[in-house]
């Protein structure tokens, strides 16, 4: 598979990264017979050229209402919304679809023209933006050969599979070269296997082409398989904002919290909790693991110092490329002594004492 | 009296009332289809939602639509022959006849229309909006592909109901089998005649029907 060439090949990695996309005090708000709802409220984000960004949030988050901001499917009711160096709440219709040219989306239920074939979807893009019969059919062929579907050019959409259907509206999103990349809950639909191949899909997107793609979702899943970094969306405000990492091991909203717990096992809660007290009469703390966290050479001093200890839950995984996780240990021993284990440990790592 | 039908007397006849009823079916299909079609995706584009979302156009075009619609064929024929004469020159015969079966199939169509443009899946309009597309563009070269297989069987049913407004429009001079039913068969109570023209206009209407669905079919093979 080649790569086809994108409109900025750059900023992929390192250098100084500028945002591509600014929300300022951005809000929308939907006026209905029954009255008004407020679907983003007052949302200041900024999105760096050339990463790839998650928007999570709960289905009535105001997610999907979110990005269709960002191309104009909706338009904005109050703030800035600076999209590659143009605010789009002052564009036109007819300006806004002009733009639309350089920001490719996806969408959960593919939104294929049924009545093309995979090679006329993917040219409808180029037809929109006036490029001559010759170099779109090379530009077709570029693109089905990104995706790995150049077999399947005169296959109708009903013909395909969920996975290959996607991977046609990335080829769609992607033909007319754009910077940014929309993806609306782009593998909700699809098996979990086919999920791992349209995400690496994108990543190869982001990586080779150098597009910026905004992932919206519902699943935490997705955010850890492919983010850098990741807004959670409540009630259309944004809770909290950061890199996959920092959420992900120490979420700062309750809502931010409540969604960590949902992927990440690696402490006890609930009946879990119970069964461990009840089974485990010693002190019972949890320390958090990460890179560079020697917990090892200060539990091997342990039984020096008359403290015995058990490994009682936990889990360790790798998230950006980094160690993360925790584990809960059970110390017994004299008072003075575990106080003083749990003073090393405190030494090297967070330790939280469990109930 | 009822010597039945005989080839030698009645065949030419038979012929030529045929010609013109396809004559005029075919040519109410195109202008009607084609200003129906036109009408349709205004009512369609108009509505809440769509496209060129406009509540005062919608509402006119949808009143225009309820009021013409309803009226009986014989009442809307007589109604129009104003009309049919500064078009054609006359309110007599095949060519003046399609002026108000055309009138007629033009509102029948346009609901035809805007019922099957509405079964087309929003998704599919915003993905086209969102690579850039005008509305323009959308309403040109996208909406009647989308939606062309079930399109084809509605105009398939107004094709049917069109040979029913000719026969009635032959029997007020305008020709066709209509016509000849009336006068070779009815008037002569000659029902040799009458089974004749019945049974060619239900070739006329099977073979209709059979291309429609050929058709339908073959645009969505898709799957």
């Amino acid at each position: 598979m080649s790569s086809p060439s994108s409109a900025t090949a750059s900023s992929t990695s390192g250098g100084v990264r500028s945002p591509i996309i600014e929300f300022r005090d951005v809000s929308k708000v939907f006026t209905s017979r029954s009255g008004t709802t407020v679907a983003v409220d007052h949302v200041d984000l900024s999105i760096e050229e050339g990463e790839i960004f998650a928007v999570i949030g709960y289905s009535g988050a105001g997610k999907s209402t979110l990005v269709r901001l960002i191309n104009g499917l909706e338009r904005v009711t109050s703030g800035e919304l600076i999209v590659d160096g143009q605010d789009v709440a002052r564009l036109s219709e007819s300006q806004m679809e002009r733009k639309r040219r350089g920001i490719g989306m996806i969408f959960q239920q593919f939104n294929l023209f049924r009545s093309r074939t995979v090679a006329g979807n993917v040219a409808f893009p180029l037809k929109v933006a006036g490029w001559p019969k010759e170099r779109r059919d090379a530009r077709v062929a570029e693109l089905l050969d990104f995706v790995g579907l150049l077999d399947r050019a005169h296959s109708y959409p009903d013909q395909l599979s969920g996975g290959q259907k996607q991977r046609v509206g990335i080829a769609r999103a992607l033909a007319a070269g754009p910077k940014v990349l929309l993806a609306d809950e782009s593998t909700s639909a699809l098996d979990p296997e086919t999920t791992q191949d349209v995400l690496r899909l994108l990543k190869k997107v982001n990586t080779e082409l150098g597009v910026t793609v905004v992932v919206i979702t519902h699943e935490l899943e997705i955010v850890r398989a492919i983010a850098d970094r990741v807004a959670i969306l409540e009630n259309g405000r944004v809770a909290e904002c950061g890199t996959v990492f920092e959420t992900f091991t120490n979420p700062r909203s309750e809502v931010g919290r409540k969604f960590v717990s949902t992927v990440i096992h690696d402490q006890p809660r609930g009946d879990d909790l119970t069964r461990i007290r009840q089974a485990h009469p010693g002190r019972i703390v949890t320390a958090t693991i990460h890179d560079g966290s020697r917990l090892g050479a200060v539990l091997a001093g342990a039984g020096a110092a008359g403290v015995s200890f058990e490994i009682v839950y936990g889990g360790i995984g790798t998230l950006q490329a980094r160690s993360f996780g925790s584990l809960t240990l059970e110390l017994t021993g004299p008072d003075a002594a575990v106080d003083e284990v749990v003073r090393r440990l405190r030494d090297v790592t967070e330790v939280e004492e469990v109930a | 009296m009822n010597e039945g039908f005989e080839w030698s007397t009645h065949g030419a006849h038979l012929i030529e009332a045929t010609g013109q009823t396809l004559y005029m079916v075919s040519a109410t299909l195109v202008i009607g289809g084609l200003l129906g079609l036109v009408l349709g995706l205004g009512l369609y584009t108009t509505r809440k939602g769509g496209l060129l979302q406009n509540r005062w156009i919608f509402a006119i075009l949808n009143l225009v639509v309820n009021i013409f619609r309803p009226i009986p064929f014989l009442i809307l024929l007589f109604a129009v022959a104003p009309l049919t004469v500064g078009i054609v020159g006359t309110r007599l015969g095949s060519t003046a006849m399609i002026v108000p079966m055309s009138v007629a199939a033009t509102f029948g169509v346009s609901r035809i229309v805007e019922q099957n443009l509405v079964a087309i899946d929003p998704g599919v309009i915003e993905a086209a909006r969102a690579t850039g597309a005008t509305r323009w563009r959308i309403i040109t070269t996208l909406l009647v592909p989308e939606a062309l297989g079930p399109l084809i069987l509605g105009y398939t049913f107004v094709c049917i109901a069109v040979v029913d407004m000719s026969a009635l429009a032959g029997t007020l001079d305008g020709g066709g089998l209509g016509a000849f039913a009336l006068d070779y068969g009815y008037k002569r109570w000659n029902f040799g005649v009458v089974w004749v023209t019945v049974i060619v206009i239900i070739i006329l209407v099977q073979l209709a029907q059979a291309l429609g669905n050929r058709l339908s079919r073959k645009v969505m093979h898709h799957n």
